[in-house]
């Protein structure tokens, strides 16, 4: 029996996370919080504080609402989601700071969730192909989101330290991807033609946006403390997941220039910063054994299954759509006169 | 009606059928990619046949003791490393797949220069590449892969011609821990050949500096000829794997005793080592 506050409501997965507990018969009542109630008016039964966490605002309400379990959802990957560089940065790191110290004051909270990201890693040519939890310390090159997030969990460390009864969950997710999440990545691969990097091939993994919310929920509900990597079993590469859409790629020197950045901003794109571009350039894995054996979280979707279900949602139409490619395949079979025996061998077989 | 395929018969039908199934898993990302980025059809059907012309009529690789690569299961092959470009290291790839009865794939360890080219790096994670670091290396051979590593690194490939066939210094024997700790045995390859691809007489030091690059090379053609510079010499080429050496029965805790590493490391370098000098004076004149 617990009493659970979310913060971060606003926001999408945040809110959906809100309600997903606020239906789980372990879960008494959900708090959530942000700066903004949340845009879809049905809350459900969730109690909604309005709350500032980059200011003490945030310690009231934990001391009048005195939850449980903290989940962390706040943590902004892009800096359009704040409104610039300095705001996202204020939010991720200061708002932290604020909730951490609202957390240790507190006499009810025993368990903290953080919604982190694999960003902490890095992106780079001298990465290991699958980096394990134990590896962000000595990843490389952090600016912008990465850095926030690597101190957040800096910042977390020091709160499990230093309230030691109380279990600290940190969740790495990859991207999230499906059918109704926005991400810079999901905006990205509904561009009629896509700018990529010229030579570059980066492999990535994806979770399916209800293995992240489920994989938070059994974080919240279950108790499974330590840090794990979330993401859907399986790779894709860039070139793959665009062949898949039936995108056409641009490739391009750097995605990096201002003036490519300014392009894709006109193009209604959400604003890339260096993070992402390094990130379409190099790419990036991660060991997901711990997420099985530890956390004993199985995601219902692979990497390639979010993909789809994102195309099928958003991004069906390209211009090398499934369906155009079958039909000149088709065409060219049978102007080949295959197109019997196809069929003919599959019934050998 | 006579369609085109009656006309052309069976066997361009099942290469036309072959070709568009190809074409259109490829169109519609119907494939798959491993961890490592490891992309099999593309390597079996585009990338080793493209090689091939190099491996069987410029090269004439010759291939000795293929037995010695085990069948299945991991295992560890370090070779020598020449040539100024690292053609070695594909054509160890090409000669593992093409005369080993299981075809097996090589998965390579390359350098971090390499994951940092644009292309380069597209390719090498493409035909089963990855970043020679200890990470790597443990999770490939714990998945019972195949892995080809050249400790020699850029101290072997940007060598002067003037010490063609003379081993460097293998690293610090980073890969005789990572194969001890797995377990896997060691399968030393000395690859004769490679040394005369593109003779390097020379570095072109200072701007190999001011391009961060480990050497640029000037050779008797490069880069006198322009882009015919960069045609290789057509070497005679000779791969021999060695007998394997087995690592399992050093116990626990062996790849953290830098004496056996040391030792066995050392062991690997000196039968490569005496392998390449025979192998040399067996094949006498390098072009023919």
């Amino acid at each position: 029996m617990s009493r659970v506050m979310v913060v971060g409501v606003a926001r999408y997965l945040g809110a959906r996370l809100a309600r997903l507990l606020s239906e789980d018969p372990k879960v008494d009542r959900v708090i959530g919080v942000d700066v903004l109630p949340p845009p879809s008016a049905d809350l459900g039964a969730i109690d909604f504080v309005e709350a500032d966490i980059t200011t003490s605002a945030i310690n009231k309400a934990i001391a009048r609402s005195r939850p449980d379990v903290v989940v962390h959802m706040n943590i902004l990957a892009t800096r359009a989601d704040a409104g610039g560089r300095v705001p996202q940065k204020e939010i991720n790191v200061i708002g932290t700071m604020q909730l951490l110290a609202a957390c240790q004051r507190s006499d009810t909270v025993r368990k903290l969730v953080v919604k982190s990201s694999t960003a902490v890693y890095g992106a780079s040519p001298s990465a290991p192909a699958l980096f394990a939890e134990d590896m962000a310390q000595n990843a490389m090159a952090r600016s912008g989101y990465e850095k926030d997030a690597s101190e957040v969990e800096a910042y977390v460390r020091g709160f499990t330290r230093r309230r030691p009864d109380v279990d600290v969950t940190i969740l790495r997710f990859v991207n999230v991807l499906g059918p109704a999440i926005r991400t810079v990545l999901s905006e990205y691969f509904v561009l009629p033609v896509v700018p990529v990097v010229f030579g570059r091939d980066p492999r990535f993994q994806l979770v399916h946006e209800e293995d992240c919310l489920d994989a938070l929920k059994l974080a919240t509900v279950e108790s499974r403390p330590g840090i794990f990597n979330v993401a859907g079993d399986g790779f894709l590469v860039l070139s793959q997941a665009l062949a898949r859409a039936g995108r056409l790629p641009m490739p391009l020197p750097t995605l990096g220039s201002p003036i490519v950045r300014g392009l894709m901003r006109r193009a209604g794109i959400a604003d890339m910063d260096s993070v992402q571009t390094r990130f379409l350039t190099h790419g990036r894995g991660v060991d997901t054994s711990r997420m099985r054996e530890q956390l004993m979280f199985v995601p219902r979707f692979s990497t390639v299954d979010a993909f789809d279900a994102f195309v099928e949602a958003r991004a069906r139409g390209g211009i090398l759509d499934r369906e155009r490619v079958a039909a000149v395949d088709q065409v060219l079979r049978s102007v080949c006169g295959l197109d019997g025996r196809q069929a003919g061998l599959d019934v050998i077989e | 009606m006579t369609s085109l395929i009656d006309m052309l018969g069976d066997e361009m039908a099942g290469r036309a059928e072959r070709f568009l199934g190809f074409a259109r898993r490829r169109l519609t990302g119907d494939f798959t990619v491993d961890s490592f980025g490891f992309d099999a059809e593309l390597t079996e059907n585009v990338l080793l046949p493209a090689l091939r012309p190099l491996y069987r009529n410029w090269f004439r690789v010759e291939v000795r003791g293929i037995d010695n690569v085990p069948a299945d299961g991991a295992a560890l092959i370090v070779a020598n490393h020449s040539g100024t470009v690292p053609v070695d290291s594909l054509m160890t790839q090409l000669a593992v797949h093409d005369e080993h009865p299981a075809s097996r794939h090589l998965r390579a360890l390359g350098a971090t220069l390499v994951f940092q080219l644009p292309v380069v790096s597209d390719l090498a994670r493409k035909s089963g590449s990855t970043l020679a670091c200890n990470e790597d290396v443990e999770k490939l051979l714990a998945g019972g892969e195949l892995v080809g590593v050249w400790p020699e690194g850029f101290k072997g490939v940007g060598k002067p011609y003037s010490e063609r066939y003379q081993l460097q210094r293998f690293g610090r024997g980073g890969f005789v821990a990572a194969a001890l700790r797995s377990g896997a045995p060691i399968v030393p390859c000395s690859i004769v050949g490679a040394e005369e691809i593109y003779p390097m007489i020379a570095n072109a030091d200072f701007l190999a500096r001011l391009l961060r690059l480990p050497y640029i090379p000037i050779t008797p053609t490069f880069p006198w000829l322009g882009p015919a510079g960069l045609v290789p010499l057509p070497s005679k080429w000779i791969i021999e794997f060695g007998e394997p050496i087995e690592t399992e029965n050093y116990g626990d805790g062996a790849a953290d005793d830098p004496m056996v590493v040391f030792d066995l490391t050392d062991r690997v370098r000196d039968t490569i080592q005496q392998t390449l000098h025979t192998l040399v004076e067996e094949r006498g004149n390098p072009f023919i």
